[in-house]
């Protein structure tokens, strides 16, 4: 694996997301505690940890998708709170994708990409099909445009998805296990569009199991089970010398 | 154990291109040789069913067209010839025509009846179809300025020199097409805002709908109109009266909002929590995210339960001929009563061209859902 120009960015001092002894409960079942995570503008995160770690919940707390019980959050100097402006401000500088994908089957994939432009920002129609197609181009599918996502394969629509938040011109990016339901040869699709997007210079968070891509691109990779950090540490440190028997176990279950 | 060897090892060297289906099972012979002539028994089946057919098809065509009496002034063209029964009494329709359609609306201000209907339907047909363009304005014009429209053309205003007509004139199929549209216009919106309200967070706002919907749909249509045409005059302060048609044209409206909630909450139910989260991350606000992503996706759903909703709705209007409203039921029955056309046939042929009048609309808007289910159908598109 070629050492990428993606490492070698520069990671700004400025503080992208905050959380400050996050908890959270589904019903009695407490799946975050004690979350303590600063993410700084231009950090490549990849978050791993069995199912039900409580990797997905965290991320999905960043943008109230999932709301946290005790603790606190600010993203983008925002804080998390019950206001719902403040929740709609968060949301419009945070994209997300998702493990499904999550694209309107009822509108084409260039519709999908203008509607939050249109609606959420008043952007004029003109305008956003014309960012809508130059992230179609960045993501390889100017083509389909004017398909509908159900037209399209697996990985069309993740890569579709992608460029339907870059429509939205966010300052972080969350990706919730965004190859875990792509077939086996859909999946380098994805994850190139995604290599390009960090050497952009994108804030990314992405919940995955795809270790190259960590080795490739994150600078930081954390390690959760239990719904706790567990482990964080430079990929390299990481993979080649963890501290943890609880990382040690995880690790040598999936790298074979 | 054999000494055989499988050959397993096997490898391609030329792809193999696509081809035709098997001729037989293609084209109309193809189809009913399939279908209906399989073997011995399944060709039994199909002639009896014919056989059925022919039976009730040629006795209807006998009564309703070939015996029938087309033209006549009073019963006497209607009896028995020479002890045979005639068919269909057409010539009583045929002479009630006009009161069947517009009730005792006078005869000389029903030109704005019919002003009405061909605006309504110069209005409604690009509506219908999707290729048209301008369809907010198209929109605006039919559910705003049509209805303000059609109530001064219907009820009348004197500053623009029309007489005013009594609702309690109006009647016939204009009262049926004003009760069925109404409901129908208002029931769908109102169905949409109840099943989300029973979707709402809030919970205020989700007990009032659930009290609301259950309220209405645990009640019979007739006791509405009952409660609406006599109890409802008991409650209201005195001096103030609701004009007689208003009355069960409210309970109507309100009784198929609580059954299109139900349907519409069907439709939410059905999308995936992932379209919701979709929606929420990028930036929508709940109304933006309900009509732009969450409602189409429903509301195409459920095409089948909204339209049986209408379907219901238009024919229930019938009931308030119970309440004494003269709607197409009501004049139809009222003008059996009329002994100058008492014959053994004018109750059938009046209840057939009660039937087909129904039937006409009904059908119409079921053939309109499956079109539009057709259309809007993007899900899996090839």
């Amino acid at each position: 694996m070629a050492e990428n120009t993606a490492k070698k960015m520069e990671i700004s001092d400025d503080v992208a997301i905050e959380m400050i002894d996050v908890n959270k409960w589904y019903g009695d079942f407490h799946v975050l505690r004690d979350i303590n995570l600063t993410v700084y503008r231009g950090e490549r995160i990849v978050i791993c940890g069995p199912s039900g770690s409580g990797k997905s919940t965290m991320i999905r707390c960043i943008n109230r998708l999932e709301e946290h019980q005790a603790g606190k959050i600010v993203v983008d100097g925002v804080e998390l709170t019950e206001d719902v402006t403040k929740i709609e401000e968060i949301r419009r500088e945070v994209g997300m994708v998702f493990q499904h994908f999550n694209l309107f089957p009822h509108l084409t994939v260039l519709e999908n990409c203008t509607l939050a432009p249109i609606w959420v920002k008043r952007m004029p129609k003109k305008e956003a099909e014309e960012i809508a197609m130059h992230f179609l181009e960045k993501v390889k599918i100017p083509e389909q445009a004017h398909k509908y996502p159900g037209q399209l394969s697996g990985g069309q629509q993740q890569r579709v998805a992608i460029a339907r938040s870059l429509c939205m011109s966010p300052k972080i990016m969350l990706f919730d296990e965004p190859t875990s339901a792509l077939d086996p040869e859909m999946i380098k699709e994805v994850l190139d569009v995604m290599v390009d997007l960090a050497e952009s210079g994108m804030t990314m968070l992405v919940v995955t199991h795809e270790m190259g891509f960590a080795r490739q691109v994150a600078n930081r990779v954390i390690f959760m089970d239990a719904g706790q950090i567990v482990e964080q540490n430079e990929p390299e440190e990481f993979f080649t010398n963890p501290k943890s028997d609880r990382t040690k176990l995880f690790l040598s279950q999936i790298l074979h | 154990m054999t000494e055989k060897q499988h050959k397993i090892s096997f490898y391609r060297t030329e792809m193999l291109p696509p081809k035709p289906p098997p001729p037989a099972t293609t084209g109309v012979l193809g189809w009913m040789r399939e279908n209906l002539f399989s073997n011995w028994w399944n060709t039994i089946l199909t002639f009896i069913g014919l056989y059925i057919i022919w039976l009730i098809v040629s006795n209807f065509v006998q009564f309703a067209i070939l015996d029938a009496v087309w033209e006549g002034k009073d019963r006497n063209a209607c009896l028995p010839k020479n002890g045979v029964e005639v068919g269909a009494c057409w010539a009583f329709v045929r002479a009630r025509f006009n009161q069947f359609m517009f009730g005792f609306y006078p005869v000389a201000e029903q030109w704005r009846v019919n002003l009405t209907y061909l605006v309504g339907i110069i209005l409604l047909i690009p509506m219908l179809i999707p290729s048209v363009p301008w369809k907010r304005l198209n929109g605006i014009l039919l559910l705003v300025a049509f209805p303000i429209f059609a109530y001064l053309m219907l009820y009348g205003a004197p500053s623009l020199n029309l007489p005013i007509v009594e609702t309690t004139r109006w009647g016939g199929l204009l009262l049926t097409l004003v009760i069925a549209i109404t409901g129908i216009v208002t029931s769908l919106p109102l169905g949409v805002l109840l099943a989300l309200g029973r979707q709402s967070k809030m919970p205020v706002v989700r007990l009032v709908s659930i009290i609301f919907i259950e309220f209405w749909r645990g009640v019979p249509l007739i006791t509405v109109l009952f409660m609406s045409s006599v109890m409802l005059p008991l409650f209201l302060p005195e001096g103030v009266t609701l004009d007689k048609v208003v009355r069960p044209l409210v309970g109507v409206a309100l009784f198929s909002a609580a059954y299109m909630a139900e349907v519409v909450r069907g439709g939410l139910q059905a999308i995936p929590k992932g379209q919701y989260e979709g929606a929420m991350a990028l930036g929508l606000t709940y109304w933006q995210m309900m009509r732009l992503v969450i409602l189409p996706q429903a509301l195409k759903m459920v095409i089948p339960g909204i339209v049986n909703t209408f379907i219901g709705l238009f024919k229930d209007t019938s009931l308030v001929s119970i309440i004494g409203l003269m709607d197409l039921l009501g004049i139809v029955q009222s003008a059996l009563a009329d002994a100058k056309w008492s014959t053994p046939t004018t109750a059938p042929t009046a209840y057939l061209f009660l039937a087909l009048t129904y039937w006409f609309f009904c059908f119409g808007m079921s053939r309109y859902s499956i079109f539009m289910e057709n259309y809007l159908h993007t899900g899996h598109k090839r």
